[in-house]
């Protein structure tokens, strides 16, 4: 019974490399490292997740996302849990999903997020791989993002700054 | 009431009274949507609003588990009346411009950052786990607000009018900040608050070349209920859609 369940989780925790964020598409929730538990107890599967930002707006967004693709593979009775602490940092972002994040035109966090205070300057361009970029605005497309211009190819880029 | 339903009652005033300040800063800061003055700045204003309204959910959601019953984030939100929402005055003064806007949020997020770095260690573990998750977006704004402040005060003749006056109108609200009501001794202690406070915003002023006004007389009353003659307008704005079509959703 017990190792059932384990095998079910582990199939839970595969469907959600199939779940997007969805304002930064590129990255499964996985990824993100926002999925903090993954259980199932008396045949009832319960999803822990800690928010990243208190007023995103993708929050409710991923959790439906999720039931629906639970459901669409005969899981019934789903529950979420939300978790405030420990607080999400981006330092919980899987190296691959920053890896994606470079590739889709978004540069990664760059540092771990105890060095968080150190200015987050010279970030790499994702266009052109120039450090001689520098910061437009601390707030961008979303919370989650800083608005940065790169001086050598000129493009203006996104920045998943650390948190 | 007992000891115990005393101490719960001041638990949800104290929840409330978080909740609510954030979220008429995030009404007011609402307004600046699509008329900040440059694009990136405006997005700025906005994100930072979106963050006090998300931690204001926060704050609600666990108020409305502490009265029980049919409350909800929303109900708390949107369906009290003027004398029940415990907000700081801070937060309803008109936004008049940019440098009465940056100023004011300078000032309540160096006092937020405080109050967070207290409640994380504090003994209310939900409260604590929310202070844990907010400071983080706190220092962001801290930041932003730290650098306009100075920008305008350091800047032109005109950009350093602007900001003095602003602060000759705003300085008068940030009395209260450190004067604790009844329901809010249990959780926290404004002395530490209060010094750290003051000599944050101290090294920013001075960089700005502005000065902090002395002998001013303070507002107070937001805690215990008592506004200024704009909450009235803004609780008609945000409470409109919801008193006139009860339970809309889109």
């Amino acid at each position: 019974m017990v190792s059932t369940e384990k095998q079910e989780e582990q199939k839970i925790w595969k469907l959600l490399e199939q779940v997007s964020d969805p304002e930064v598409p590129v990255l499964s929730v996985n990824d993100l490292g926002i999925i903090r538990k993954v259980e199932i107890i008396n045949g009832e599967v319960i999803i822990t997740i800690t928010p990243t930002y208190s007023g995103c707006p993708a929050m409710d967004t991923i959790n439906m996302d999720i039931r629906l693709k639970l459901i669409e593979h005969g899981y019934k009775n789903i529950t979420f849990h939300s978790i405030l602490s420990p607080a999400w940092t981006t330092d919980w972002m899987s190296e691959e999903g920053k890896r994606k994040l470079l590739e889709y035109g978004i540069a990664p966090p760059q540092y771990q997020s105890d060095k968080k205070g150190m200015k987050e300057e010279n970030i790499e361009c994702p266009q052109c791989h120039s450090h001689n970029t520098k910061l437009l605005s601390q707030f961008g497309s979303t919370a989650c993002k800083a608005l940065y211009q790169c001086y050598d190819c000129k493009e203006p880029f996104d920045y998943f700054k650390c948190h | 009431m007992d000891n115990s339903n005393v101490e719960m009652n001041q638990l949800l005033n104290y929840t409330l009274h978080l909740a609510d300040t954030n979220l008429i800063l995030a009404q007011r800061n609402g307004e600046c949507c699509a008329y900040g003055p440059i694009l990136e700045q405006d997005i700025a204003i906005t994100n930072i609003t979106l963050d006090l309204l998300g931690q204001a959910r926060n704050f609600y959601q666990y108020a409305a588990l502490i009265t029980g019953n049919t409350a909800t984030e929303d109900s708390l939100a949107y369906l009290r009346t003027e004398r029940e929402y415990k907000n700081l005055l801070i937060t309803e003064i008109p936004n008049i411009d940019w440098a009465q806007i940056v100023l004011r949020q300078f000032f309540y997020s160096v006092y937020q950052y405080e109050v967070f770095k207290h409640l994380q260690t504090g003994a209310d573990t939900q409260l604590a786990a929310i202070a844990e998750k907010s400071i983080k977006e706190t220092t962001y704004h801290v930041k932003w607000s730290s650098e306009w402040v100075i920008r305008l005060g350091d800047g032109t003749t005109e950009s350093f009018e602007k900001i003095n006056k602003a602060l000759q109108n705003i300085w008068q609200y940030t009395g209260e900040f450190f004067i604790p009501a009844d329901y809010e001794k249990n959780f926290i202690d404004y002395s530490t608050i209060k010094e750290k406070w003051i000599s944050k915003i101290k090294i920013v002023l001075e960089e700005a070349t502005l000065k902090v006004p002395e002998n001013i007389f303070m507002q107070t009353g937001g805690k215990t209920g008592i506004h200024t003659e704009h909450m009235g307008f803004i609780l008609s704005d945000m409470q409109y859609l919801q008193r006139t079509y009860p339970g809309a959703e889109w």
